[in-house]
């Protein structure tokens, strides 16, 4: 679990995360969203450890070197790199590694990090590329020979071949049909509940936060303006969600339906 | 403009505190470090072997063109170039011409894996990246270096024979005789010295801009130019200070 306490962020004298808390659970798909330059992104950086931040608390459930709850702000130079072996994350473009092949990009963490002879590391880099359905002959294949739904599933490879307690997912969807965004989606979901991990995912698109966002926090100007499940957001009262979640016809009609 | 450059000083050493330390895994730095010799050194060779063979070649036809006057003896020009090649061209100038080279290719490679999120996916790992990328850079250079500038020394050298062998500029003999007369071992050791220095100046500074960039493609482009005219100039700097302590 993941508790954001009372956050403040700023770039120079701009405030872009005001006052912001909110619960992450484990086994759970737990989605940012919010309109374009909203804080989402910043947030979920500011969560990893890639920006600092001002004001207020991050608390991760840390297992190394042993069980504790322990605040980002706390934490030295070590812990932030042991805390960041707990954590996988789709980036927006992938960030595959261009220089290597999709096999090897997914053995990177684990030559990295393992103590796995070569043969277990091959066996569960391969493990990792067969649970998100990659073909077999895309393996020796480079990134740039891969298409981008190719590509997502690659990364969503590599971010859990470490087995991590946390997975962040910045815009999953991006750039890609809706087909391969549903089978994008449903990946990040099955792979939540079966490992039980704090999935963390930012988006705004509608169709995928409706698919799979089992705990929602709806970001405006920086703030959170609101947080609850993917089947309480139709019944929400609550004008600037409204705005967001009913932008589309297609769910203006279905919330004519529900009516 | 004070401030910015100490600001910028500081993140240059910060830089480097994050790049000299022991590497995660001894295996993949190994991997590394072969991959940058190739990619760094042997691959600049060709242009290494075709530059000092020009410029041995017209230091010769120049040296002997300047020289020519009856109080001078005939080995002149053959001192001269070696002289030349040793002293400033197979170390400074090679230095140079690298730094537009190697310099613009770690720049424009670090820069890249940055504004594609490959460096943050990999401090997600929990990789020092800084390590992981620049320090198989830096120790490639600096290690081939030494032998670079003894084959551009050499080649250069090879470079004035040919002259002396294709015309009738200089006589074979009095070229042989000019490049042995007086040799001073010392240079040879100077030119070397001053070399691994400005290997470390391209490859770290480079890497520096590489990886601050922040932005696009464009970014990338100029963080690859102000690369390459940054360590050229820091290049110059340390030439003069370098040749002034150690001459």
């Amino acid at each position: 679990m993941i508790q954001v306490i009372d956050l403040v962020k700023k770039f120079d004298q701009t405030v872009v995360l005001r006052h912001v808390s909110a619960d992450f659970h484990d086994g759970k798909v737990n989605m940012i969203i919010g309109h374009s330059g909203s804080g989402k992104t910043v947030l979920m950086k500011t969560m990893i450890g890639l920006h600092t931040f001002e004001e207020g608390k991050i608390i991760y459930d840390l297992t190394y070197p042993h069980p504790t709850r322990k605040d980002v702000n706390d934490m030295n130079e070590n812990e932030i790199q042991m805390l960041h072996r707990e954590v996988g994350m789709l980036f927006q473009g992938s960030a595959l590694f261009d220089s290597m092949t999709v096999l090897e990009n997914v053995l990177f963490p684990l030559e990295m990090f393992s103590q796995m002879s070569k043969e277990e590391r091959t066996e569960r880099a391969m493990f990792c590329l067969r649970r998100v359905n990659m073909p077999e002959h895309a393996l020796s294949l480079m990134p740039a020979k891969i298409s981008g739904g190719m590509q997502k599933r690659v990364a969503i490879a590599r971010a859990i071949v470490l087995q991590p307690k946390y997975l962040f997912c910045d815009e999953p969807n991006s750039g890609l049909d809706p087909k391969t965004s549903l089978v994008i989606d449903q990946l990040i979901h099955e792979i939540t509940e079966e490992y039980q991990i704090c999935t963390i995912v930012n988006s705004h698109d509608m169709n995928s936060i409706m698919e799979i966002g089992d705990n929602i926090i709806f970001l405006k100007n920086g703030e959170k303006k609101w947080q609850g499940s993917n089947k309480e957001i139709f019944h929400a009262d609550n004008e600037d969600l409204d705005d967001f979640v009913f932008a589309s016809n297609l769910f203006k009609k279905v919330k004519a339906t529900n009516q | 403009m004070i401030i910015k450059l100490a600001s910028g000083v500081g993140q240059y050493l910060y830089l480097l505190k994050r790049v000299f330390r022991w590497p995660d895994r001894w295996r993949m730095f190994m991997r590394q470090f072969i991959a940058e010799l190739d990619k760094q050194a042997l691959q600049s060779l060709p242009i290494v072997f075709i530059i000092s063979i020009f410029i041995g070649a017209i230091i010769t036809i120049q040296g002997k063109t300047n020289t020519e006057n009856p109080l001078l003896p005939a080995y002149t020009t053959g001192l001269l170039t070696r002289e030349t090649l040793l002293l400033e061209f197979s170390s400074t100038i090679l230095c140079l011409i690298l730094a537009g080279k190697v310099g613009s290719n770690i720049a424009s490679e670090i820069g890249t894996m940055r504004i594609t999120e490959q460096i943050d996916a990999m401090e997600i790992m929990g990789v020092n990246s800084a390590n992981y990328l620049i320090l198989p850079k830096i120790l490639a250079l600096v290690l081939m270096m030494p032998f670079i500038v003894i084959i551009s020394d050499a080649i250069g050298l090879l470079g004035g024979y040919g002259v002396a062998v294709l015309t009738d500029i200089i006589t074979k003999e009095d070229y042989l005789y000019g490049i042995q007369y007086a040799f001073n071992p010392y240079y040879v050791t100077f030119g070397i010295v001053k070399s691994v220095v400005f290997a470390f100046i391209i490859t770290s500074m480079s890497s520096f801009y590489g990886y601050h960039v922040r932005g696009g493609a464009l970014e990338v482009g100029k963080a690859s130019t102000t690369a390459v005219v940054n360590s050229s100039v820091t290049i110059l700097l340390f030439d003069l200070i370098l040749t002034k302590i150690l001459l």
